[in-house]
């Protein structure tokens, strides 16, 4: 062959190399660490001047270091298990018995929906009516139905967390492709087993996704149940506070539900690693 | 040279008939599309068969009507003297795709079929079976690898597997290797042609690739559209076992251009 005559030619010359001039642009080559203080740091440093400079009334906005200050005096009240861990353990509590309620139904109602015609064709429609419906309204019904206690918190946040599981299941069912079902059948597969042992997991991907906006949509239902349906909740330690022009804490509070509603989320998402552990997390090579 | 090479039903391999289609017709009712009006043919034990046409000319609506998974409108279907109404164990299917599901392994991918129809017992007792599968497809150490490790023509020899695991008396074929680049392609034909030999099986092969059909085959049925119908039933009578150097000799290149000249003038129609 040529090419190894001259590989191996005594006469082989210095060759240079081709260089490849990586135009990466900086704002993409900064490492995620740097990138992500940046942006918390020209947030604090904005929010801090905008305060600092009494551009908003400090009743609407506290400073950055009063927050700060408010999330300690916080955190240290639900270590001591002072009287605002109660009433966390409540909103959790609504949480995760929304959330279950949720999947419970919605897993139930995809199924029907997706799977058989009759779901499809009867039941879907009412479905798509209810969800266009604004859910937070319905809370005032639930606390008449259901009482100032946690029900009617944990009612409101299943609903609203239920149709994106619906959804995410009746999609999921209908992601299996024309080979697989044409392959089952020729196996002889009778439907439960069609849907058992490969409608099912192929739709796994979506239906966990549904999981996941459900996730989010339980926390918003169980915390505006509590702003509208009273009861003993973190939401209502944030509706006090904000009746008292407590803004500080108000901040404070936010953002320790906001790890409630993390933690919940990052739940669902390490499940479906394990569970779904043949999905690619796509990885776009040629995106900056 | 037509008549030579256009030998209808004659000379077909000795076997007995494993498949009988008589007068098979197919009308889509909804359009009252004729996708496939008076198919007569036979298929013998251990012989090999292709059926090739343009798109439209019934071919898939052929095989889907002979492994049970529509009915056809008129005529007779049967398979090993029992009249085919449904799926059957006896019929192996492979697609275009592999279709291995990426939550099983290799081997409780190939042993799918009988889990379905014997439950997991069973599919548990086959797995010894399916391992011999594999190292027959040259896919031994593959065993407990999941589809997602394994390249496009690994997948397929998988799939293989799985369609000889219940030990089908017939194979259809529904375009195997069509996804694979042309080198994996002659290579899978070579691997079939000695499966089939060794499992003693009939195959039915469904392709758009005029080499492949000729390689392969002791028959290829020519299907015109509108309506999809036989147009001639080719012999090929190149020695078996065939080789890839078959493919440059006159009588490969005589075979081929006959099948293309037929191809041609359906397209006129």
């Amino acid at each position: 062959m040529t090419d190894a005559h001259l590989n191996q030619g005594p006469e082989t010359e210095a060759v240079d190399d081709t260089v490849w001039v990586q135009e990466v642009a900086f704002i993409d080559s900064v490492p995620r660490w740097i990138a992500m203080t940046l942006v918390f740091v020209v947030f604090i440093g904005t929010w801090d001047v905008v305060t600092r400079l009494g551009l908003v009334s400090p009743i609407i906005l506290p400073t950055p270091w009063e927050t700060f200050d408010d999330m300690i005096f916080v955190g240290v009240n639900l270590l001591s298990g002072d009287y605002m861990l109660p009433a966390l353990w409540i909103t959790i509590k609504e949480v995760i018995y929304g959330f279950a309620l949720a999947i419970a139904i919605g897993f139930s109602l995809g199924v029907l929906v997706g799977e058989t015609a009759f779901g499809e064709k009867a039941v879907m429609p009412y479905l798509v009516a209810i969800d266009t419906m604004p859910k937070v309204a319905f809370a005032p019904l639930f606390v008449a139905w259901l009482g100032f206690g946690i029900e009617s918190k944990v009612a409101l946040a299943a609903f609203i967390a239920t149709f994106p599981i619906v959804v995410g299941t009746a999609a999921g069912l209908h992601s299996a492709d024309e080979n697989a079902r044409m392959l089952f059948k020729t196996m002889g597969a009778s439907r439960m087993q069609t849907l058992i042992k490969m409608k099912l997991p192929t739709g796994l991907p979506q239906i966990f996704t549904g999981l996941k906006i459900g996730a989010v949509g339980v926390m918003a239902g169980a915390i505006t149940g509590e702003f509208l349906g009273g009861g003993k909740g973190f939401g209502e330690l944030i509706r006090v506070a904000a009746s008292q022009l407590n803004t500080p804490r108000v901040f404070s509070l936010i953002l320790y539900l906001s790890l409630v509603g993390l933690a919940l989320y990052l739940i669902v998402q390490w499940t479906q690693r394990r569970v779904v552990f043949w999905q690619k997390e796509s990885v776009g090579e040629y995106d900056h | 040279m037509n008549a030579s090479l256009a030998s209808k039903y004659s000379g077909a391999s000795s076997g007995a008939p494993v498949y009988e289609l008589t007068n098979v017709a197919k009308t889509y009712a909804r359009n009252a599309v004729v996708a496939l009006e008076n198919v007569n043919l036979t298929l013998r034990h251990g012989s090999f068969t292709s059926v090739i046409g343009s798109s439209g000319c019934g071919k898939s609506t052929l095989l889907k009507i002979m492994a049970g998974l529509i009915p056809p409108t008129k005529g007779r279907v049967i398979l090993q003297n029992n009249p085919v109404t449904g799926p059957r164990r006896d019929i192996g299917m492979m697609f275009q795709q592999a279709t291995l599901f990426p939550w099983k392994t290799a081997v409780e991918n190939i042993v799918l079929p009988i889990e379905i129809r014997d439950g997991k017992a069973a599919a548990k007792q086959a797995i010894e079976k399916a391992h011999d599968l594999l190292d027959i497809v040259g896919l031994k150490g593959f065993e407990n690898v999941y589809p997602n490790e394994l390249s496009g023509g690994m997948a397929q020899r998988a799939s293989i597997c799985r369609m000889l695991i219940t030990e089908p008396a017939v194979l259809l074929l529904d375009e195997p290797f069509s996804a694979l680049d042309e080198l994996s392609r002659d290579m899978m034909n070579m691997e079939l042609q000695r499966i089939c030999r060794e499992q003693d099986a009939t195959a039915f092969l469904v392709t758009h690739s005029i080499q492949e059909a000729v390689i392969l085959s002791d028959e290829i049925v020519v299907m015109k559209p509108r309506p999809g119908r036989i147009a001639e039933v080719v012999h090929v009578d190149l020695p078996r076992p065939r080789t890839l150097d078959m493919m440059t000799t006159p009588r490969f290149g005589e075979i081929v251009d006959h099948i293309r000249s037929m191809l041609d003038k359906g397209e006129d129609m």
